[in-house]
Order: structure tokens, then C-alpha cells, then sequence
């Protein structure tokens, strides 16, 4: 929204004051400022008014006249000029020798022939409006000479302030709410509105007017005839231009100046149309011409402005075609209402159709300004058209008005709000300033809270100490810390974890950590052909690319591999992130936070590549759990999973997670010479398992004793199962380790290496046979042939 | 026999000269000083001598096997030598400054940015909590004081599911639940509530490089008996100072968030002029950074805190922005693109 600064000052007296500093000063206390201000006129100076004495004809040119002008000096000025509309007799702006115009000095120029000693303007090139279909005609009674800043208020400063930083200041939509705040932060008088007393057309007949809805909180109108003006005021055409408005017609722009000035909107029927007003909804749908020409669907639940059973107006939004004001209307119905804030905001949503209106009555805008607006409006109708004559009483029908809100509140609250001190006198004064009505008895406050805060904006106390504190400058605030006790913070197992596997992953095995979306992209799923799964699906996404939930990173990491092939031959990433997997009992979705980890590689076979990931996987569960993993095979759930070497990770007897080949369909879509591994494990699920820690073993000072054992293992074997054979069968077994493999097609042997050792005394070779001859019968009862060294 | 001796020792001054390598020598050695060697053989040959001859030549045998003995251990010595030079010789030349191979995996920037914030406020006595990105509309809008129809819901576009539940699109959508779980610690032990809760937000709109429909935050809330807008201030000054390693100005203007009362949106001095005025903060010195606010009275009532007796404030700090800022980052999309040709640089940041 653009602010004109002469518009304020006609509210508050900011003489001497820095206008540019109180207006960033406004920016920190109030709404925030766009960094470009406007100076207007700066680059316009020598435009007089001026007489145009005789035209002629160019004798070459069509478009082009020779005009005299008399500027007032007693001379006359000889002209050339191409505008349509030159005519004796008439004024205009002129640009003498030596004015400026933007970036143009004016200077003696030759102009098919004929020199020409300055310029007739056009009002667009002058900056006062953007007509440029000829020049300016000024029907003001000045005298000739005149510079036209004398008479137009060209010299402004106009500055825009953010309309999202106005959502929940309704009072702040027109100037005179803007000028208050000024007043407040220069420390300055509010001047009151001038508007006209109402009270003395109460004995002419009332409009015959309904509200046949709740949603209308109040309409007031009134009756006017004998309207005889049809262009504005040029200044009031200067300040609507400057705000980012066009001049229409008289009665228009005037309805647009009070909504400029008081941020009331205002709507003038042409009273012929609309004798019988009635506001309601209709039973069914319906479609109407806006006055913009346009036909619109109108539906049950939008509130219209009718004439008795015609809608004539989309409340709040805008006025029907039949019922506008045209060249001819001479007696109009002005309309004043308040509409309810969620119904405007609604239906200009269902519409698509935001207004100059819509956007102020969507704010919740101040019933009690209905009135005054009209008693403004009038106001200024006779002080430019004096020949208009009101024809009905103020008919105002007010059925819902905002409860009053009084605050209480001690001076310690405010003291413990701000955490410093602002003496009682500055809360006083500031508040007063803001149009609260403000007791203090040394300890606590009493403050009525003026209507135009009241619908939305300050409701209870905390909203109080905003208005204290903004007006008194966050920038002059004290700096202090808590006094707050402290106690030690507490890291869940859950972050520990993850912090920990990120730092494993990424220093100790290279990979790299990257982030994907919650939902499966179709089109990225479908080139690798993995079909999107059912799941939880996006109610209202406008991209028809991502409907659905991932209910596995590994998907989403399979197309990330694929679009990172040129990036190495051999490399892996991974992803601590969310999936969804489906709905429970209560209709929530059941949110699991995953790590997910991918390689690939062009220079490794899948064999190796697989168990550098079970290394990974174990390293993660060894460094962080001091544990060990179990894997049991398991079946494919999923298109993208080789059903071959499909295992589950388990820990603590717990499935967490799973490991797997990519399917060789998807593979090859990858990359047809690589070979892609995965796994994914629950977090959650991991950081829940026990930590075993780290157990102390003293050195023995006594030999320990090796024993190596050669396994043949059947195929169908895994080396996991065999563990239980060694495992707690003696304290004097200390290590095992897998010192050899020897894998020809039939056999697959593995050479395991036993230690053992006691920390009270050198162990027989007696005793250790012993143990080694009971894991020999356990290993033969699982069908494992056993080579002795 | 004199003679014997004499040749045999012009014979190993001869051969041992010849000698070039360790094994040779060896051999030579064998012959003549082994049990079978020549000197040996020498004394076979004293049978026939006379006692005194005996001595004599005996004498001589044996100056000679020191002599012999001697030589080849010179020999041995200068050969051990000559070896060690040709050993140093051989070894090759490295060119050290042949390109280093550092391969390395590398962090996404999102966590080396959140591990920054998370240790500062660890250090100031915050905890570190987390959320779930699903929620329900009561934790994202009703708990926060944005009732149904409330325009504050047309600001965020959200992304819904078909369940009725939403993507969560600010990170105070944790704020319910962190006032529920503390609470209780501060109402009945006095423990004043400190979290941070850094996340992941979602918002249903179009993609292109300055915005992005999923992206991080953080927030932080701290609850006590008397936490002031000044406390606000400072926590914000001091944990942006820590962010970007230097002093920050920081101002507040008016924000509206309906979850907060008094609102604010902080700005800091532009962190590329200082606040003189340049293109990055558009001539005006400031940088939009972070809302934040006195927490609602509404929302910690609805937390189960009583506002009367106890304030907070809370904040929001644009995780991905922040990210974007330090390492320069201009494209927002970058960041989930997965594309390591550019993600994989940020190996550590410490």
C-alpha cells in the first residue's frame, strides 16, 4: 500500500521534523517500510499556468500546431505542440525555457521548421496521473504565470509499506490510522476527522434497507441527488495516482478516497438501480457481472448486496455492472457497510477475485467507522460539487457490534514483560496517543481499548505491552540475560546415534550424506521402473508429480545413484530421513525415521560391494552398540529388491532394518555396468538397543594358547549360525577370528583361529583340546567337516 | 712349503681383488679357511716336517689364516658398504607434490549448519529435541492459537493428506509437545523449559532458486518465571553472534505470528557491508533473518503452563537459509538435489 506523506500531514502537524527518519521510524515501531521512498515533483520544476492566446496549423505536419501562449509577462510565447486537444482560449501546464521535466531541461528546440520556446504537458508526463491523450487542461481560477506547485500538491513523499505487515492491523488501511501512528511516534496531536453532522437529515425519509444475514455486521447508507460534477478535483486525482489508484469519475474516485483516507471501503449505486436493499445469500448458485465486465459464479455461501430479490453488488468484493454509476447518474445510494472478516476473505478465495475492498474488509476493518465515512464523504461530495443535495435520513442498521474490551493490568506486569523499566508516565502518554483510554492508580491500569483494535488486534493484555514497547523503541531496549537456574542438557539416545553413524559413515567409509523428499517422485520412479507404492497420499498437492508418501528412502536413493553415475565409479550416500508407513488404528500415520545407505560401483563386483556394506553396517553397530548384527534372509517386498542375499538386520533379537541388491531391472536402468547395494535401517529402532559399552580385559601375563580349525561350510550355511558352537563354552576362549577363506565351486572353506589364555595361569594343551574337541563335535553336529592344522 | 704359503697368499690377494658381491666372497672364504679350505689343507701336508719345521711353518699357516681372515672381512666391510650406497642409489625419487588423493564423504550442509546451532545453545543450557514431520492440524494450528478460518492459515500453504493430517509447515508445530513434556519439570521443580528443535518444514508451492517447498528450521523456545522481551534480545544477539563468528547488530520490528505476543521480525546488520548499504541487503543495511516473539499466552495455556505465572519467548531460525548465507549457496533446490558434483565439498566445517 502506498502512503502519501502530504495526505498524513493533513491529519498531523510534522513540521520540522525529518519526514524520511520517521518514516523508518514507522518501520521499526509499526509496519514495514519498502526500502524505496518516492520523492514526487523532485525532478519537476518551471511548469507555470499558462493561456493558450492562438492555434494554427503546422503548414507540414498534421499532428503538429503553432500556438502562442501568454505565461502571464505580457508577452506571448511561440509554441510548437502535437496534442489533439489544443484550443483557444484554453490553460495548461506549460514547461518554460529553462524548466525541468525528469531528466528534460526545457531549451529553445526547431521543430519541422518552427522553433519552439518550451512545452505544453501532458498530465502523464508531469507524473500527476497517466493520461497522456493530451495536454493538461486546468479549469482552476489562477492566475496566468502560476507555477503549478503552487496550486497541485505535486511535491510529495510516497512510500509503500508491506500489506503483509498489516494483516492484523485493520486500523491501518487508510491514512488517517497511518497518521496516528505518526502522531504517536513524533509525539505530536492527532488532528480529528472534519466530517459532516448527520444528525440534520434525520427528519427525511429512512432508505428502505434490510440485513437479511448475520454476516453483514452493519450497513449504513444514505440518499444524494443532484450531482453535477464528473472529474475530480485535480488533487484529489494527484493523491489517488500516488497511491497507486486511477481516477474514474467523481463519485468513483471519491469512494476511493475515503477508502484511501480511512480505510473504510465504500461502494455508490446509481440509486435507480438499487431502491430496495437487502443483504442475504442465495439458495443456489448463480452468475453475475462485476462491474469489471467480468461474469462470475456466485455461490451459496457468498454474501451479496440485492435489490429486493436482484443482487446488484458481491459484498465487500464489488459492485455489479447494472448498478454502477454512469454518466447519467445524478442521484446515488452510498453504501457503508462491515461485513464479516472470514466470509470476504472466503468467498474473494472461492472467486479468485481480491479487491481494494476485499483485501481491507478481510482484515477486519471497524463498524463504528461506517458512519463517519459517510459524514466524510459528504464532506468533501459538497465542498467540490456544493450543489448536492442529500435526499434520506442516515438509514444504519447495526447488528453486530464488537463487545468493548477493558484491560487490567499491574505496572509489575509490564515491568516483567520487558525485563526494564518504562515509567508509568511513558505508558501513559503512549497509549493516549494510540486512542486508548488510559487510568492509573499508582499501581495498576485500566485501559479501554479503542474500537478501531478491538476486532481482532487487542484483545488481552499481552497484546498491551506491544504497544508500549514498539512506540518505545525496541532499539532502546536494555540487553540483559536470564536469571534462570541452570541445569545440564540431556541429548536423546535416538540424536546421539545419528550424530554418531553420520560421522562413521562420512570419516570412516566416505560416503556422502545427501537430503530427498518425504513423497515418491512418479516420474523419477517410473524411468528406473519401480512402481510408486500405495501409501499415505497428498490431499491437495498441486504438483500431480509427487501424490504419494515414500514409505522407503531406498527408491529415492536408487534415482539419486542414477543421477550422480557420472560422479564416480565407485561411491555411496546416505540419508537419515522420514518415510510413512501407511495408517494405524487412529488414522495417524505411522512416521519411521530412517537411515538409509546406497552404493555403487563400476571397478567392484557385487559381492564385494555387499559386504563392504555389511561391514559398514557392522562397524556402525560395533563403534556405537559394542555390538554385533544377525541377519536372517528374508522375503522381497518390494519391486526394486534382488530376491537373492535379501537379508534382515537384526539386533538385540529385533529386526531393524534390511540389506539387499539392487533388482537387476533397476540395476541396469542405473547403469548397465555398475552393481548397486542397499540398506535401511529404523533409527529409532537402533538407538533403542542396548549398548553393551566397552568391557575391560587386563592383559594376561601367561602365553596364550592358538588353535586354528578349517571349516567346510555347505552352501546353504551361514557362517552367522555357527557361532552359537564356540560361543560361551569357555572362559578361556578370549578371541575368534576368521584368519582365511578358500572358495573353489564346491567347497567353501573358512579358517577360523581360537584363542585362548587365562589371566591366573599358563593354560595346559590338555585342557584347551578339551574345548576344542567340544566345538568340533558342535560344528560336526551342524554338518560341518573340519580340516586340522 | 715357505712357498706354499707365499703363493697361496699372492692367490687370495689376487682373487679377493676380483671380488664384487657378497656371495663370492663367501665362496672364497670357504676355500680357504673351511674345514675343507686350502689353509686347511696346508697343514695336512706337516707330516713330513721336522718338529721345529713343524712350528715354523705352523706359525706361518696361521699368520696366514689371520691375514686371509682379515682381508675377507675388509672385503666383506667394504662390499656391505658398497651395497648400502647402491641401495640408497636405487631407491626412486618421489614427487611430493604430485596431486594428493584425498577422497572423502562429505556432510550435507544442513547438518553441518545445524550442528553449529545445536552446540551453541547446547552450551547456553538448551536442549536438542526432535519431531516428526507428520502432524496433526491441532500441533501445527490449533495449540499455536490459529484457530479454523484464521487468515494466518492462508499465509502458509500446506501441504495435506488425505488422512486429514498435514506436513508440518514451521517447526513450531513441535511447540504443544515440548511445553507438555517440560512443563511439568518447571511448574513443580522450577527446571525453566530451554529447547531448540530443529526440522524439517514443508510448503505446498512452486519450486525455483529462492524457493523451495521443503526446507529446515529451528526453533527454540526457553519458559521461565520472568523471561523478557530484553532476555529475547540478548539470547538472539549472543547465539547470532556465535552463528556468524563475529558481533551482530540485531533490531527488532512488529511481526505478526499469531503464536506470538508481542511478534517480531529480527533483522541483522548486513553481514556483507556491515550495514552501510549494499546490494545483498538492497541498500538498507539489514538483513530479514529470523521471526520470534513472546510466546502467546494462548499457546502456553494451551501447553498446560499458566501465562500468568510464567513467559517465554520463542524463535524461528531459517536453517536453510543460514546454510545458503555461509557457504554461498544461490539456488535453494541445490540442497535436496542430491547432486554430490556440488554437495560433496562440505566434508567437515570444523
Amino acid at each position: 500500500m502506498f502512503l502519501s506523506m502530504n495526505w498524513i500531514c493533513d491529519f498531523v502537524d510534522l513540521s520540522g521534523l525529518d519526514l524520511v527518519d520517521l518514516i523508518h521510524r514507522f518501520s521499526l515501531s509499526t509496519a514495514e517500510v519498502e526500502n524505496e521512498i518516492f520523492f514526487k515533483g523532485k525532478d519537476i520544476s518551471g511548469i507555470v499556468v499558462a493561456e493558450i492566446k492562438s492555434v494554427e496549423n503546422h503548414p507540414k505536419s498534421k499532428k503538429l500546431h503553432l500556438l502562442k501562449v501568454d505565461t502571464g509577462s505580457g508577452e506571448l510565447t511561440d509554441v510548437v505542440c502535437g496534442a489533439p486537444n489544443v484550443k483557444v482560449g484554453m490553460k495548461t501546464a506549460f514547461a518554460k525555457l529553462g524548466a525541468q521535466i525528469g531528466e528534460i531541461k526545457i531549451a529553445p528546440r526547431e521543430l519541422a521548421g518552427y522553433i519552439s520556446n518550451g512545452m505544453c504537458c501532458g498530465e502523464s508526463e508531469i507524473g500527476l496521473s497517466d493520461d497522456n491523450s493530451g495536454i493538461m487542461e486546468i479549469t482552476d481560477d489562477v492566475p496566468l504565470g502560476t507555477d503549478i506547485k503552487e496550486i497541485y500538491d505535486i511535491d510529495d513523499i510516497v512510500f509503500e509499506v508491506d500489506n503483509k505487515s498489516l494483516t492484523n492491523r485493520p486500523d491501518l488501511w487508510g491514512h488517517y490510522g497511518i497518521a496516528r501512528e505518526f502522531a504517536a511516534l513524533a509525539g505530536r496531536e492527532l488532528k480529528p476527522l472534519e466530517t459532516d453532522d448527520l444528525t440534520v437529515y434525520d427528519n427525511l425519509p429512512k432508505v428502505d434497507m434490510k440485513i437479511q444475514d448475520g454476516l453483514c455486521r452493519r450497513y449504513s447508507t444514505i440518499k444524494v441527488e443532484n450531482i453535477s460534477r464528473n472529474i475530480s478535483p485535480v488533487n484529489i486525482r494527484i493523491r489517488l495516482y500516488y497511491c497507486g489508484m486511477r481516477a474514474i469519475n467523481f463519485l468513483a474516485d471519491l469512494t476511493n478516497y475515503i477508502m484511501l483516507e480511512m480505510g473504510q471501503p465504500m461502494h455508490a449505486f446509481d440509486s435507480r438501480k438499487v431502491e430496495k436493499i437487502r443483504i442475504k445469500r442465495f439458495d443456489k448458485p448463480f452468475k453475475f457481472k462485476t462491474l469489471d465486465g467480468v461474469e462470475r459464479n456466485i455461490d451459496e455461501n457468498t454474501l451479496m448486496i440485492c435489490n429486493d430479490c436482484e443482487p446488484v453488488a458481491i459484498a465487500g468484493i464489488m459492485g455489479g455492472l447494472e448498478s454502477e454509476i454512469v454518466d447519467d447518474t445524478t442521484t446515488l445510494s452510498l453504501e457503508s457497510a462491515n461485513f464479516d472478516a472470514a466470509s470476504i476473505r472466503k468467498s474473494s478465495v472461492r472467486l479468485s477475485h481480491r479487491t481494494d475492498a476485499s483485501m481491507r474488509y478481510e482484515k477486519s476493518l471497524d463498524p463504528e467507522m461506517t458512519v463517519p465515512a459517510i459524514g466524510r464523504f459528504l464532506h468533501l461530495l459538497k465542498k467540490y460539487d456544493s450543489g448536492v443535495q442529500v435526499v434520506s435520513s442516515l438509514t444504519d442498521e447495526y447488528t453486530g457490534k464488537f463487545p468493548p474490551v477493558t484491560l487490567h493490568f499491574p505496572q509489575a506486569f509490564i515491568d516483567k514483560y520487558t525485563g526494564i523499566k518504562i515509567d508509568s508516565e511513558t505508558v501513559i502518554k503512549t497509549l493516549t496517543s494510540l486512542g486508548f483510554k488510559v487510568c492509573f492508580d499508582g499501581t495498576n491500569y485500566t485501559v479501554d481499548v479503542p474500537s478501531w483494535r478491538i476486532t481482532k488486534d487487542v484483545t488481552i493484555k499481552a497484546d498491551i505491552i506491544e504497544e508500549i514497547t514498539r512506540i518505545y523503541g525496541y532499539d532502546n531496549f536494555e540487553i540483559n540475560t536470564t536469571r534462570s537456574p541452570l541445569y545440564p542438557v540431556k541429548m536423546t539416545e535416538v540424536k546421539n546415534d545419528e550424530e554418531k553413524i553420520k560421522d562413521i559413515l562420512v570419516k570412516k567409509f566416505n560416503l556422502h550424506e545427501i537430503h530427498s523428499y518425504v513423497w515418491a517422485y512418479n516420474d523419477e520412479l517410473k524411468a528406473l521402473d519401480i512402481p510408486v507404492e500405495k501409501n499415505v497420499r497428498l490431499a491437495n498437492a498441486t504438483n500431480p508429480n509427487i501424490e504419494t508418501l515414500r514409505n522407503s528412502i531406498i527408491p529415492t536413493q536408487l534415482c539419486r545413484i542414477k543421477t550422480n553415475v557420472s560422479f564416480a565409479p565407485d561411491f555411496g550416500i546416505f540419508e537419515i530421513g522420514r518415510v510413512v508407513n501407511g495408517l494405524d488404528e487412529n488414522n495417524l500415520c505411522i512416521e519411521n525415521k530412517m537411515l538409509a545407505i546406497t552404493l555403487f560401483s563400476k571397478t567392484a563386483d557385487i559381492k564385494t560391494l555387499y559386504f563392504r556394506l555389511r561391514d559398514i553396517l557392522a562397524s556402525i553397530t560395533d563403534q556405537i552398540k559394542h555390538s554385533e548384527l544377525e541377519f536372517s534372509v528374508c522375503k522381497p517386498e518390494h519391486s526394486y529388491e534382488h530376491p537373492i542375499n535379501l537379508n534382515h538386520i537384526i539386533l538385540d533379537g529385533k529386526v531393524i532394518g534390511k540389506i539387499g541388491t539392487a533388482h537387476p531391472t533397476v540395476s541396469k536402468k542405473i547403469d548397465k555396468k555398475g552393481c548397486v547395494v542397499f540398506a535401511e535401517i529404523d533409527i529409532n529402532l537402533f538407538a533403542s538397543c542396548k549398548n553393551n559399552g566397552i568391557i575391560y580385559n587386563e592383559p594376561s601375563k601367561y602365553p596364550s594358547i592358538e588353535y586354528d580349525l578349517s571349516m567346510d561350510i555347505p552352501n546353504d550355511v551361514y557362517f552367522g549360525t555357527l557361532r552359537s558352537c564356540w560361543k560361551n563354552e569357555s572362559d578361556m576362549l578370549k578371541k575368534v577370528n576368521v584368519i582365511d577363506t578358500y572358495d573353489t565351486e564346491t567347497v567353501h572353506r573358512v579358517t577360523v583361529r581360537f584363542e585362548f589364555s587365562s589371566n591366573e595361569r599358563t593354560l595346559s594343551s590338555a585342557e584347551v583340546q578339551e574345548v576344542v574337541d567340544k566345538i568340533m563335535s558342535n560344528l560336526a553336529e551342524k554338518g560341518i567337516t573340519i580340516k586340522t592344522q | 712349503m715357505e712357498n706354499k704359503v707365499l703363493e697361496l697368499r699372492k692367490e687370495i690377494e689376487k682373487r679377493l681383488s676380483k671380488i664384487n658381491d657378497l656371495s663370492e666372497l663367501d665362496n672364497a672364504r670357504i676355500s680357504y679357511l673351511g674345514k675343507k679350505g686350502s689353509i686347511t689343507a696346508l697343514l695336512k701336508g706337516m707330516k713330513e716336517l721336522t718338529a721345529e719345521q713343524k712350528k715354523a711353518f705352523g706359525a706361518d699357516v696361521n699368520r696366514l689364516k689371520s691375514f686371509a681372515s682379515e682381508l675377507i672381512e675388509k672385503k666383506n666391510e667394504e662390499l656391505k658398504q658398497r651395497q648400502t650406497e647402491l641401495e640408497i642409489k636405487s631407491m626412486p625419487k618421489f614427487d611430493v607434490t604430485s596431486p594428493a588423493n584425498i577422497a572423502s564423504g562429505s556432510y550435507h550442509p544442513i547438518t553441518l549448519v545445524q550442528r553449529q546451532c545445536e552446540a551453541i545453545f547446547k552450551s547456553m543450557g538448551f536442549n536438542v529435541e526432535d519431531y516428526s514431520e507428520v502432524v496433526t492440524d491441532y500441533e501445527c494450528f490449533e495449540s499455536l492459537n490459529i484457530p479454523k478460518h484464521h487468515p494466518a492459515r492462508d499465509m502458509q500453504d500446506t501441504y495435506y493428506l488425505e488422512n486429514g493430517q498435514l506436513l508440518k509447515s514451521q517447526t513450531s508445530a513441535a511447540q504443544n509437545a515440548i511445553l507438555k513434556k517440560y512443563g511439568p519439570a518447571l511448574i513443580n521443580d522450577g527446571v525453566p523449559i530451554k529447547a531448540i528443535f530443529p526440522g524439517r518444514c514443508f510448503r505446498n508451492e512452486a519450486t525455483d532458486a529462492c524457493h523451495e517447498n521443503t526446507f529446515f528450521q529451528m526453533e527454540g523456545v526457553m519458559v521461565d518465571k520472568d523471561i523478557s522481551i530484553s532476555n529475547l534480545i540478548y539470547f538472539m544477539k549472543t547465539m547470532l553472534s556465535e552463528v556468524f563468528q563475529r558481533d551482530i547488530k540485531v533490531r527488532l520490528r512488529p511481526g505478526f505470528f499469531p503464536f506470538v505476543e508481542p511478534g517480531f521480525e529480527l533483522d541483522i546488520s548486513c553481514l556483507i557491508c556491515g550495514g552501510a548499504g549494499c546490494p545483498s541487503c538492497k541498500h538498507s543495511g539489514w538483513l530479514e533473518l529470523c521471526p520470534c516473539g513472546m510466546i502467546h499466552p494462548n499457546v502456553l495455556r494451551e501447553g498446560g503452563i499458566d501465562p500468568d505465572e510464567y513467559t517465554g519467548f520463542a524463535f524461528g531460525l531459517g536453517l536453510t537459509r543460514l546454510a545458503m548465507m555461509k557457504y554461498g549457496i544461490k539456488d535453494i533446490r541445490d540442497l535436496n538435489s542430491g547432486n554430490l558434483k556440488s554437495l560433496s565439498i562440505f566434508t567437515d566445517d570444523e
